[in-house]
């Protein structure tokens, strides 16, 4: 065997060694050092993150007989999913300093490198075996995170749901898998696009099997109708937990999606999934939209508002060519800062007062204005409203989707656009509460934890700064174009 | 970039936000308010002498002052800007209700930064809109004019004002949602540039995607221009709103609907406007009486001035959707005239609920010998209004019925014959308010307590009252400023006859 291969995995050894740091030092340090334990692995995985942008790190390289592959793109989403992590563990660092939690401190940011690990294999994996590896890897310790809060009822109930849903859905993917082997006869993914392109036709198997892959990879997207789960996971895993589910499971699940369909059952788009998925982004969107409306639990609340953004991500999938993937992966990288923003909010509240419900954000603007404000700039980016990142990138989304240029598509982005409509609403109820509702504050002031406020400005900067500065946008689409 | 003028316009705006956050106390937060706004108006009037020396020099670009800096190049999408005499006329409109809306809420309480920090990114928006020729960067701007207006609505507004804010935000997204839809459709069929200027020289879009994108930009634009039946916000929101809001939202927000109306669903696609005009004719004519009827039965002042909105303004979508040079003409000047004469409205209308807290025409009388500066000044707003010889609205309605006559065909007659009916309901609901309100004995004699308007309140109403005389005394010179867009040659480019 040939170990120099083993090169073309740069970002995930840098992973590993940064696993088994965090891991050495949570074991080996003495108990005084355990205090900085969030921080090391922080700036660990800083280090991790620039060295992704490493010229050498974004060069095409494939290993394990094609098995493994790496190029520019999948570089920058995982260098993408690596600041959300950041983010993710800076605004962990106050909640895995409470009593109940502290002991198993270094266990949290183990488990989320490790799954982290697990998604750079799904986008990298260019065959199925891999790719199931990556999958499971990345959604089994989740299930550890999830029930984190070991003192909570909710968090035990989370955990089990989420187990389950998880292993369900990875037994209809394998089973659309095995279907997909004996039609082809390999699980490469080039093997099959080639054998379904010489098929020339389209036989119901491999209807079914495209169906059960899409349903497969949708539980862990969380699309309707496979997103039961979703809200009570995210309402009962502890708050790091819940917005790591929300942005980096759900970007990197994204983009193995979109690999997956175009890559191996892109010669059937217009054949085999693309009313399938056109059903699903209308579904999505619109159950997501609905249900957030009615929800109180903020955390509830962002999981059906995630809901919806997923199908929002859809579209750029719809969109392949070059211009779909830019804006799926700059969606994705807003919809990162944004989301967290909101989670970092949420977070900083419960951790001073236990407090999570909308209800209690009546009158916040009085006691914390800061806070407010940011959960403002937040709902808006996520709304879609100008000059915050959110509207370029469902902007760049919906331009991405059209240019495809058929009427079906300008009835499936009417939709969507009626639905940002929807989404505005319950958006601006949260912004009603904090600003316009007269009734008296139930959240005193409070001062946030250093590591709170830091990454909530990370956020704000993103969400202010990613739009209007245009070279993030067009840095991606360059990057995608000459790699295509 | 900063040599060009019309920067500045986004510039100063930007500029006044950064001073706001930054302002201690009151008088700061006034001073920067009317510092900037003035800086703004003396900004367009030097815009409008240049602009007209420069066409009497002979410049014949459809635009003027255009420039171009590349934003997201792979998308081709640039900040383009470019003025011609409409966008001028209506950067003085917007200034001049930006500065007197300014005085009109001196005493805003409570959070008097946080207000002019909202009202200041509204008009950053407005400004910015009608500099843009770049439908991208126009519809940015569009959207950021538009959301500071649930914040303002929902934390100074009175009455429902929850329920407003929410519906009048709702709305308009959602207006703007199939405009989002129509440009980028635009953008596709059209030579995929979103620069106004070479879309419409080049006549880009494919006729038969005109048809599917006309609806959808005109309808994104006329529900901002409160178009039947998408008018169901304005009332509410205009009711709710408080006093400078409104100002700001009839006087100036309404009519980016009517520049977006022309600007982009006439100008970009006149072969579907010329098709597809009759629908929308319809509707108009429908907002122009429907409106002026609810005006009559209204008993809450500012009721009665946002339904009368309603049927002026679907007054200049009605003329625009005429497709000749007299009528759209009178359009703009309508836009100009109800933006100050409804601003003066609002003004006015708010000063007396300062006063008496309440705005029932029921629960007033005999205001003249209370406060007659306030009470005159309503005589001649109302005046303005019904198209008074002299004051602005008559100048724009005539010059609107003139251009509508010109079509021979009984449907437009027909249609015209009806909008001119408007003008009578107009008189019937301006004199009935001013016969209840104003003259008559004086209702409750807590009201004879109440005193006349203060100097700034003054400085807001004498302002809009000589602009509105203005242009009813010199619409040679407004006609003069916008007629090289309706010349023969602009129209021949863009196709229309």
């Amino acid at each position: 065997m040939d170990y120099s291969q083993f090169f073309a995995m740069k970002q995930e050894i840098g992973l590993l060694v940064v696993f088994l740091l965090v891991f050495l030092y949570d074991t080996f340090m003495p108990k005084r050092a355990l205090g900085a334990t969030g921080w090391v692995a922080v700036g660990l995985m800083a280090i991790q993150t620039l060295f992704g942008f490493c010229p050498s790190v974004s060069q095409s390289a494939d290993a394990f007989a094609g098995m493994y592959e790496t190029n520019a793109i999948t570089a920058c989403i995982k260098n993408i999913l690596n600041i959300g992590t950041v983010i993710v563990m800076i605004q962990a660092i106050r909640w895995s300093k409470q009593d109940m939690v502290v002991i198993r401190r270094g266990e949290f940011y183990e488990l989320i490198l490790l799954t982290l690990f697990g998604m750079y294999l799904m986008i990298s994996a260019r065959h199925f075996l891999l790719f199931i590896i990556g999958l499971e890897t990345a959604s089994l310790p989740v299930a550890a995170m999830v029930a984190f809060d070991k003192h909570r009822y909710e968090s035990h109930e989370a955990a089990v749901k989420y187990i389950l849903t998880a292993v369900f859905s990875s037994v209809i993917l394998m089973m659309g898998l095995s279907f997909v082997y004996g039609l082809t006869g390999s699980l490469y993914f080039s093997k099959i696009a080639g054998a379904i392109f010489a098929e020339g036709t389209i036989s119901l198997m491999l209807i079914v099997a495209v169906a059960f892959v899409i349903g497969g990879v949708g539980f862990k997207l969380s699309l309707v109708p496979f997103h039961l789960w979703t809200a009570d996971v995210y309402q009962g895993a502890p708050t790091p937990v819940t917005s790591y589910l929300s942005v980096i499971s759900k970007g990197a699940g994204a983009f193995a999606f979109l690999v997956i369909l175009w890559q191996v059952f892109g010669a059937v788009y217009s054949d085999a999934w693309e009313w399938m998925l056109y059903a699903l982004i209308i579904l999505t969107i619109t159950i997501g939209n609905l249900f957030a409306m009615r929800q109180k639990n903020m955390k509830r609340f962002l999981a059906f508002s995630s809901i919806s953004q997923a199908g929002y991500i859809m579209l750029g999938i719809i969109a392949f060519r070059g211009m779909g993937v830019a804006a799926l992966m700059y969606y994705v990288l807003v919809y990162i800062f944004s989301n967290l923003a909101a989670f970092g909010v949420i977070g900083a509240i419960e951790n001073a007062t236990g407090r999570v419900s909308m209800d209690d954000y009546q009158g916040l603007r009085k006691t914390n204005p800061k806070l407010a404000f940011t959960m403002m700039l937040a709902m808006f980016s996520l709304a879609g409203i100008p000059p915050f990142a959110g509207f370029f990138s469902k902007f760049f989304i919906f331009t991405s989707a059209i240019s495809q240029g058929s009427v079906a598509i300008y009835v499936l982005v009417l939709i969507a656009l009626i639905n940002t409509i929807i989404s505005l609403y319950y958006y601006l109820l949260v912004v009603k509460a904090m600003f316009i509702s007269e009734e008296t504050p139930v959240i005193p002031e409070f001062k946030s934890a250093c590591s709170e406020r830091f990454a909530m400005w990370i956020c704000v900067a993103g969400i202010i700064g990613l739009g209007i500065v245009s070279c993030v946008y067009n840095g991606l689409l360059d990057m995608v174009s000459t790699a295509c | 970039m900063f040599s060009n003028i019309l920067i500045y316009f986004v510039v100063i705006p930007l500029l006044m936000l950064g001073l706001l956050a930054v302002s201690q106390n009151m008088k700061q937060i006034r001073a920067v308010a009317v510092t900037g706004s003035l800086a703004l108006l003396g900004l367009s009037v030097y815009l409008l002498t240049d602009y007209l020396s420069l066409r009497a020099a002979g410049a014949d670009a459809p635009m003027l002052y255009t420039d171009s800096w590349s934003w997201f190049a792979p998308l081709n999408i640039n900040m383009a800007v470019g003025v011609d005499g409409i966008s001028i006329a209506m950067l003085i409109l917007s200034s001049v209700i930006l500065l007197t809306g300014s005085f009109a809420s001196w005493k805003i309480n409570p959070h008097p930064k946080e207000f002019f920090l909202w009202l200041v990114l509204l008009s950053t928006g407005v400004f910015g809109f009608f500099i843009s020729i770049d439908l991208f960067t126009m519809f940015m701007f569009y959207e950021v004019a538009l959301i500071p207006m649930y914040l303002l609505i929902g934390v100074w507004g009175s009455g429902k004002k929850n329920y407003s804010a929410m519906k009048l935000t709702l709305m308009l997204m959602g207006g703007s949602a199939f405009l989002m839809l129509g440009l980028i459709g635009i953008y596709y069929n059209g030579g995929h540039t979103w620069n106004i200027v070479e879309i419409a020289q080049g006549n880009l879009i494919d006729p038969s995607w005109q048809n599917f994108l006309f609806p959808m930009t005109f309808v994104g634009f006329g529900v901002l221009g409160a178009m039947f039946p998408f008018h169901t916000w304005s009332p509410d929101g205009h009711a709710s709103a408080p006093t400078a809001v409104s100002m700001l939202h009839a006087g100036v927000l309404m009519k980016l609907g009517g520049y977006g109306c022309f600007r982009v669903a006439i100008y970009l696609m006149p072969q579907a406007a010329e098709e597809l005009a009759w629908i929308f004719l319809i509707l108009t004519g429908i907002s122009v009486v429907y409106g002026a009827f609810s005006a009559c039965v209204q008993t809450d002042l500012k009721y009665i001035n946002a339904y009368s909105s309603v049927s002026h303004c679907g007054l200049v979508l009605f003329a625009i959707l005429m497709l000749n040079t007299t009528a759209m003409t009178g359009a703009i000047m309508q836009m100009l005239s109800h933006g100050l004469m409804t601003a003066l409205f609002f003004a006015l209308i708010g000063m007396i609920y300062g006063r008496t807290h309440t705005r029932d025409i029921r629960e007033m009388g005999g205001l003249m010998k209370i406060m007659p500066c306030l009470a005159v000044c309503y005589v001649i707003a109302g005046m303005a209004s019904l198209g008074l010889p002299g004051l602005s609205g008559f100048v724009a309605e005539m010059t609107i019925f003139i251009g509508s006559f010109e079509h021979t065909d009984t449907f437009h007659r027909v249609f015209t014959i009806l909008a001119c009916c408007s003008i009578v309901i107009t008189a019937v609901y301006i004199l009935r308010v001013v016969g209840k309100l104003l003259f008559g004995p004086v209702y409750d004699e807590h009201h004879l307590s109440l005193t006349d308007a203060t100097w700034w309140e003054r400085t807001s109403t004498f302002a809009l009252i000589v602009c509105v005389a203005a242009i009813g005394c010199f619409p040679n010179f407004f006609e003069e400023l916008i007629k090289f867009t309706f010349s023969p040659q602009i129209f021949a480019v863009i196709g229309m006859n």
